[in-house]
């Protein structure tokens, strides 16, 4: 039975739950609903909880689960000959795939009857050619062995799919009988309501911690795999980067981690002093009208999504630089540079210091100042020697904010920086960043099984954990020296 | 302000006699760094300004001739010998003249249109042609195959013209660089112009820009927004579909509910740091997750979604904190003292009153999302998409492409007419996240509260 199938039954018991439940409790109070512990719509919603939530719950995990079972037990099915030719069981074991929804999709449109995908042999008919009539494209032949192990998954697979609907279904309608039988005056439907919806709500909020568990487990288990194939002392300290997918490849960082952190440091050198010096004026100088203007005008750019500033990169500000700048100066031909990636990162960057800076030198109270103008100081004076000090923890948060920002930046780099990993001081050349790689390696037919692949999970654990560190790193900097005013 | 602490001197008949409007050396500097202190804020909130302006600007020019389009029009006679060799307007027999079929007759029409208009030019029927792009042929026979009726007739069809006749009505061409461009020649150039004057070229508004689906590198006139933006608008409804109801519970029970104790520090230390991880980071997670482990299909947009959607989360959860922290413990007081149990306290009264908020951040967290582009490359969003993915819910799992991965897709092809088509569709972009913050403002406006 189809799973979309299998979720409006659900929901339908649910529903014919909610209404018999409800209807039992008031039957049993009489009719009068005042004699019942809770309200009669607890009744039907605790039934009509009891029926949905488990069977829902095992549905997930089915779901998940049992692709990895159906793939273990047709694994046996393949040769090494086959895993060698290929490359990878995981390969052999998508191809198996494809071929097996190709055969779901034949025999959904009738090209191809139930008994005749169970007999096809390669022997007798051109499978690839079968299946491209119905519109799936497969790469390459169909070897015997794949095609013997796609009848097997798709066997296994609908014996799977039928045990699924029986379970499900079962475990609902069993949900719903218990429910029902336990419906009574004095039952405390709205307290065992209230348990439910309590569990769906912390449930709810423990998805942050699995998000951050499967995105640490999915980078650690595919980095171990790149270091078991490539040894991790020439990842941290290569000096140079250069994959092949033929072998032979130097997978350095140094060279990433050089870019990566030389365009952060321009793009903070243009974000810092203009943000700083914005939220100043802002805050201390600004009359209302133009703060009204100007304050939502540069949080515009904070909005805007980096795409568009790699464009404008890529189009404005690249040329600009490579004509007026880096030709006449003779430091380079290229539009794509860490000068050009740097700056327009910096533009994207000023509303998040300007901001954060904001709102701290706001938060200064107005008696420190008063002090500082009685001894005599001018407006300037204050701000340089008794708001800025007060706010200093707060800014720096927001400066580490800001370039944890700038290393995890992707688009800006991917079309400013261009993509040659070098280690040079010049910054009108085109240098590349840790992300830029990331994306490189992982787009187009990538292999899963190759160093140049799996290299992107490694850098991808290297760029969490230098942002995360920044984060964690800025937070406590906030939090242990942060002013507390009346 | 200042004088008086700088004249005031401890021997006060040492100072000269001087009226107090007269400011001395160091009053002079000190008034001077304070002119120029503000002046530097000045300069960098107008440097932030201008940044802005700059931006806008040069998307906006360079991308506002992307929605008109050059069509030129003239007469064909679908000739019946050619089209339907069979003679019997069976379509499967008439579908065996391929595109290659049509372009001789597409050009050998467009020759004899400008021949009875009489405009005298110097070139040849092959690079006439190439005037035409090389949309029109594919064009002309799925009409011809939906309607077999019209073969033998003479219709007047509006097609495409090519990249560079386009680009030169929109000056992205010139008879300058024409001359070293091996895809167009000044003649060609003169040509359509004179077709323009004769009234058989247009240029008009492209609803094709917005509504077709992406084109090959070679027919950038030909490339349009539909499946990008039927990906994204799919994208954005398993966004709200999940990040919505998950990322308000997660905050009833984090704000409401939660005793303070190791595992909800756990998650809210989690949360903010979630918010805080580099994007990309969490499209590695899409592809080990989604794609390598549970076998979802690459390019879905089911995948985007649920990537974008733990990207949202924590936007959501901090926004409907923060407003559900607005609602004044009274209410929470008042609906306890009439005996409400406090699950009924939250969700009969906190929460209504705290929708408004919720409604703002969620708006703003999607509008994010739909920006968002490099999580998506990795899990193969870059993909040439021409079908149009089906109805949801099965359409969720057919590859389709997204507006943002639309653009960097363009900038990677080598016809500089992509460039100004990508930022058309940047247009396009702003203008759906102008709407949404337009809304998200609009209902802070109108269901603002004050306690």
């Amino acid at each position: 039975m189809p799973l979309f199938w299998i979720i409006v039954l659900l929901i339908v018991l649910g529903a014919v739950g909610y209404v018999i439940g409800r209807r039992k409790a008031m039957s049993s109070a009489g009719g009068d609903s005042r004699v019942l512990h809770s309200l009669p719509g607890y009744y039907g919603a605790n039934v009509a909880m009891l029926t949905l939530v488990p069977a829902l719950l095992v549905l997930a995990v089915w779901l998940v689960v049992q692709p990895m079972l159906v793939g273990n037990a047709i694994s046996h099915l393949i040769p090494e000959r086959v895993v060698e030719e290929v490359g990878s069981r995981d390969l052999v074991l998508g191809e198996v795939r494809r071929v097996a929804d190709g055969l779901d999709q034949a025999v959904a449109q009738g090209a191809l009857g139930r008994d005749e995908a169970r007999s096809l042999s390669t022997e007798v008919t051109n499978v690839r050619d079968r299946l491209a009539e119905v519109g799936v494209a497969l790469g390459s032949d169909v070897r015997p062995e794949v095609l013997q192990a796609a009848q097997r998954y798709r066997e296994l697979t609908a014996s799977a799919n039928v045990a699924r609907a029986f379970v499900v279904l079962l475990l609902a309608a069993l949900g719903l009988a218990y429910a029902y039988v336990k419906t009574h005056q004095e039952f405390r439907a709205r307290n065992s309501v209230e348990h439910g919806i309590l569990a769906i709500l912390l449930l709810a909020s423990t998805i942050a911690i699995l998000t951050t568990l499967g995105i640490v487990l999915s980078m650690l288990s595919e980095t171990f795999r790149f270091f078991d194939l490539y040894p991790w002392q020439q990842f941290f300290f290569g000096l140079e980067w250069r994959p092949s997918f033929e072998g032979g490849s130097e997978l350095g960082l140094i060279p990433l981690l050089w870019g990566t952190l030389y365009i952060s440091l321009i793009a903070l050198l243009v974000s810092v002093p203009i943000g700083l010096f914005a939220a100043v004026y802002m805050a201390e100088y600004a009359s209302k009208r133009v703060r009204s203007v100007a304050k939502p005008m540069i949080e515009i750019l904070a909005g805007i999504p980096t795409i568009v500033y790699g464009l404008f990169a890529l189009i404005t500000v690249g040329p600009l630089l490579r004509d007026y700048f880096a030709e006449p100066l003779g430091l380079g031909t290229s539009s794509s540079s860490v000068m050009t990636a740097g700056i327009v990162m910096g533009i994207m960057l000023i509303p998040f210091v300007s901001s954060l800076s904001d709102d701290i030198i706001n938060a200064v109270p107005q008696s420190l100042r008063d002090g500082s103008y009685g001894l005599g100081a001018t407006q300037s004076e204050t701000v340089k020697q008794v708001i800025l000090p007060a706010a200093l923890p707060g800014i720096v948060g927001a400066v580490l904010l800001a370039a944890s920002r700038a290393i995890g930046e992707t688009m800006i780099v991917v079309l400013g920086a261009g993509a040659a990993a070098r280690l040079s001081l010049n910054p009108f050349e085109a240098m590349t960043t840790v992300t830029v790689k990331i994306v490189g390696q992982l787009t187009g037919d990538t292999d899963f099984s190759s160093p140049e692949a799996l290299v992107a999970f490694a850098l991808g654990l290297t760029l969490f954990v230098i942002t995360l560190g920044l984060n964690v790193f800025a937070l406590f900097i906030v939090r242990k020296y942060r002013e507390q005013y009346e | 302000m200042t004088d008086a602490a700088a004249n005031s001197g401890p021997d006060k008949g040492a100072a000269p006699k001087r009226s107090i409007f007269a400011q001395d050396a160091r009053t002079k500097r000190r008034n001077a760094a304070e002119a120029r202190f503000r002046a530097y804020g000045l300069a960098a909130v107008i440097v932030g300004v201008v940044a802005l302006i700059l931006l806008l600007v040069s998307i906006l020019s360079n991308g506002a001739s992307a929605f008109r389009q050059t069509y030129i029009s003239f007469p064909v006679t679908l000739s019946e010998d050619r089209l339907d060799p069979a003679g019997n307007r069976d379509p499967a027999e008439m579908a065996r003249v391929t595109t290659f079929g049509y372009l001789p007759v597409i050009a050998q029409a467009f020759a004899d249109a400008i021949e009875a208009e009489g405009l005298a030019h110097e070139v040849g029927l092959r690079s006439l042609a190439d005037m035409i792009s090389d949309e029109a042929p594919a064009q002309l026979r799925n009409s011809v195959l939906a309607n077999p009726d019209l073969v033998g007739q003479t219709l007047t069809v509006e097609v495409l013209a090519g990249g560079r006749i386009d680009g030169f009505f929109k000056g992205r061409v010139t008879m300058e660089s024409a001359e070293r461009d091996a895809n167009v020649t000044p003649e060609q150039l003169q040509l359509a112009q004179a077709l323009a004057e004769a009234g058989m070229l247009e240029t008009r508004f492209n609803w094709d820009f917005i509504t077709a689906p992406d084109a090959s590198g070679q027919r950038p006139e030909a490339a349009g927004l539909g499946v990008a933006i039927l990906g994204s608008f799919y994208m954005m409804l398993v966004v709200l579909a999940l990040a919505l109801p998950i990322g308000v519970a997660a905050s009833i029970y984090l704000e409401e509910f939660a005793p303070k104790n190791r595992l909800t520090d756990l998650i809210e230390v989690n949360i903010s740091n979630l918010a805080a991880v580099p994007s990309i980071v969490f499209g590695i997670l899409g592809l080990a997750i989604f794609i390598n482990f549970a076998g979802l299909p690459q390019s879905a947009p089911i995948v985007g979604g649920l990537v974008l959607t733990l990207m949202t989360l924590p936007t959501i959860i901090i926004a409907t904190r923060a407003s559900l922290r607005a609602v004044p413990p009274s209410i929470r007081a008042a609906a306890l003292g009439l005996g409400a149990s406090k699950m009924q306290s939250v969700f009969h009264h906190v929460l209504p009153l705290a929708a408004p908020g919720i409604l703002t951040g969620t708006i703003i967290g999607l509008a994010q999302a739909l920006g968002e582009t490099a999580p998506l490359l990795l899990i193969g969003m870059v993909a040439f998409v021409r079908e149009y993915p089906a109805a949801p819910p099965e359409g969720l799992f057919d590859a389709a492409s997204a507006l943002p991965v639309q653009v960097y897709n363009w900038t990677q092809r080598s016809d500089p007419a992509f460039v100004e088509r990508a930022s058309g569709a940047i247009i396009v972009l702003l203008i759906f996240l102008l709407f949404m913050n337009a809304l998200a403002i609009f209902l802070r406006r109108r269901f603002e509260r004050r306690w």
